[in-house]
């Protein structure tokens, strides 16, 4: 099944192409990533698939509707985002971090139903221990964990991560995509994902999207994808992929345009 | 899940015992909202009872409740007018001109996401100072009579945070440019209002510094009533918006992906703290530091949920702006103080002493 069909995707800021006419599938628990260099476009891809940019181009439902033509509060109920580090300047504690994806859903006065929704997501993601700790007071793995609960309270049909690991050290990396991938797995809901990391996104991925200046260079699954002459197109970089293990594993050599150094 | 299975048997935390906790977490924030309450009632009847005319608590309150149950309860005529034509309208002008005052701070740090934000920030103090200046050196003004320094007060007021609203609009509002165009408005209106000051005359001069410094004597039951009503409605107005607030604390984008109109809630929430600012100040005087130091205050105890944090910011603020009131009419007695200047001598040791005394970042 297809969870959203994006057509035609474009953005601009002002004059400059930031994305250009992208197409995209994604299907029912799917984990999809999309890499590339910096300034590829990645991270507005994933901001503009949840409208906090306005693209031009649809943004399709599986019933047909299109994201583009629904309220903000609507789109939220559909898509979680999320962000890539944040630095939450108010005082709120874990608990009410969480509460706070269920606004989509709930009007001024807190249900029983959300809380118990919310109670169930902290169990979930295990986060229920420092559930009236400070938001401020955690360590950046327990972070992440948070706001992919918060992004679940919204009981979303895709959720959008931007760059979900850029904070965490290498255990951390692990058990966040760990838990990605364990919940799309579990139930309905798909992921998209910003990611830097080839040998993770490959791990991780049903399948990635390659994009280079704004525009899809390449879609497939990682093994198909990760090639030497793909790495060298997209970033530049000369590379080995070893294939000895179930997934690629991409070693990055040198630069291709570091001679002069 | 590896990470999963570790985790899993240390914290066996139940469901019940979280919702337990979480809701006497909630039950707290409401008890502080009832005792501030309370504490309110309280220090309103100990400032009526203050004065040169010597009258108890019980007569007081006696005088209060036989004007709403004439039988049951009896008071002399004397008391009477002192209770509901000297002091009364003073006290409920402190209550709700201190309440309103916190409420707008709590709500400009809340979409300015900045500890130092006001409502003064937006240039509001320094416009309603210049609206006053004109009106009392020049005698200039939109409206005529014994309103026209108010109402070149409120007009100005709004003028500066319409201004801001402008500046801001055309470089996208977020709080940084709405604190930079605020800090531009402050000073140009400053630099009218000093120039004012330099060709007034030397009595109109010190009746602006007078104005300036914010006091609660100029109170009647019309002023009271008036700043009530808008202090009222506009709390009302910005606790709707506590979801909306809340989200925006945690960052633009974050907001918008939860379904939240970032710029339309910004905008709509700074108009309304604006309003309640500018019809108090316009009767008032400049009081500052309320705004700035009841939301700390109270953010410190309830934490940062704007549905809690505005409400109880407003009584913390009413109880801030009663007491400093209530000193500054009687520790030096029969001189009456301006209260802009007690609510910094109350306000400041006690500010220091949380600041100094708390453990954990709530900011």
């Amino acid at each position: 099944m297809v969870k959203i069909t994006i057509k035609d995707l474009s953005f601009s800021y002002g004059s400059r192409k930031i994305l250009e006419d992208l197409n995209l599938v994604v299907g029912d628990s799917e984990v999809l990533s999309l890499v590339g260099p910096n300034g590829s476009g990645k991270t507005t891809m994933i901001k503009c698939i949840d409208r906090i940019l306005k693209p031009k181009g649809s943004i399709l439902l599986n019933g047909g509707r299109d994201l583009q033509s629904l309220s903000r509060q609507e789109v939220a109920k559909y898509i979680g985002y999320v962000p890539q580090s944040t630095t939450s300047v108010l005082t709120t504690t874990v608990f009410d971090t969480i509460l706070m994806g269920r606004k989509p859903h709930m009007g001024w006065r807190v249900q029983e139903e959300d809380i118990d929704k919310v109670v169930d997501i902290m169990k979930l993601l295990h986060v229920e221990e420092f559930a009236l700790k400070d938001f401020s007071e955690l360590s950046g793995g327990q972070k992440q964990r948070v706001l992919i609960a918060r992004a679940l309270a919204q009981e979303p049909e895709v959720l959008l991560l931007d760059e979900p690991t850029s904070n965490l050290d290498v255990k951390h990396q692990l058990e966040a995509l760990d838990t990605v991938r364990s919940i799309v797995k579990r139930t309905e809901i798909s992921a998209v994902m910003a990611i830097h990391d080839l040998n993770l996104a490959a791990r991780y991925s049903d399948s990635l999207v390659m994009l280079k200046g704004g525009k899809v260079h390449a879609i497939g699954d990682p093994s198909t994808l990760l090639t030497r002459e793909n790495i060298r197109a997209i970033f530049g970089v000369e590379a080995v992929v070893m294939r000895d293990l179930d997934r690629p594993y991409v070693v990055p050599i040198r630069s291709l345009n570091a001679e002069a150094v | 899940m590896s990470e999963a299975e570790t985790i899993s048997k240390e914290g066996a935390i139940d469901a019940s015992d979280l919702k337990e906790d979480y809701a006497s977490f909630v039950g707290r924030k409401v008890l502080f909202i009832i005792a501030s309450l309370a504490g309110i009632v309280i220090l309103a009847g100990v400032a009526a009872t203050l004065g040169s005319a010597n009258i108890t608590p019980v007569e007081v309150y006696s005088a209060i409740l036989a004007w709403f149950f004439p039988g049951t309860f009896a008071t002399t005529d004397f008391i009477d007018t002192i209770v509901w034509q000297l002091r009364l309208h003073r006290v409920l002008m402190g209550i709700f001109a201190g309440m309103g005052l916190a409420v707008a701070g709590a709500a400009m740090q809340g979409i300015l996401k900045n500890p130092l934000a006001s409502p003064f920030t937006l240039g509001i103090a320094s416009a309603a100072s210049f609206g006053a200046s004109l009106a009392i050196i020049l005698g200039a003004g939109f409206v005529s009579g014994q309103w026209l320094i108010v109402g070149n007060a409120f007009i100005f007021t709004m003028i500066a945070s319409l201004t801001v609203y402008g500046l801001a609009k055309y470089k996208g509002i977020t709080p940084e440019t709405m604190i930079l165009a605020g800090i531009a408005i402050m000073y140009l209106f400053s630099a009218m209002t000093s120039f004012l000051q330099y060709v007034g005359e030397a009595e109109e001069v010190q009746e602006v510094v007078f104005w300036m410094m914010g006091s609660l004597g100029r109170s009647s039951w019309d002023k009271a009533g008036i700043i009530a009503l808008v202090a009222v409605v506009c709390t009302l107005a910005l606790m709707y918006f506590s979801w909306d607030i809340n989200a925006l604390g945690a960052g633009d984008e974050t907001a918008k992906s939860l379904g939240v109109n970032v710029e339309l809630v910004r905008v709509l929430c700074m108009i309304l703290a604006s309003l309640i600012t500018a019809s108090i100040i316009c009767f008032t005087g400049t009081i500052g530091f309320i705004g700035l130091v009841a939301p700390h205050i109270t953010r410190m105890v309830v934490g940062g949920d704007h549905r809690f944090l505005l409400p109880a910011s407003g009584l913390v603020g009413a109880l801030i702006l009663l007491a400093a009131d209530t000193l500054a009419r009687t520790i030096l007695a029969p001189v009456i103080l301006p209260v802009g200047i007690m609510t910094s001598f109350l306000g400041v040791p006690f500010f220091i002493y949380l600041f100094l005394k708390r453990r954990k970042e709530y900011w």
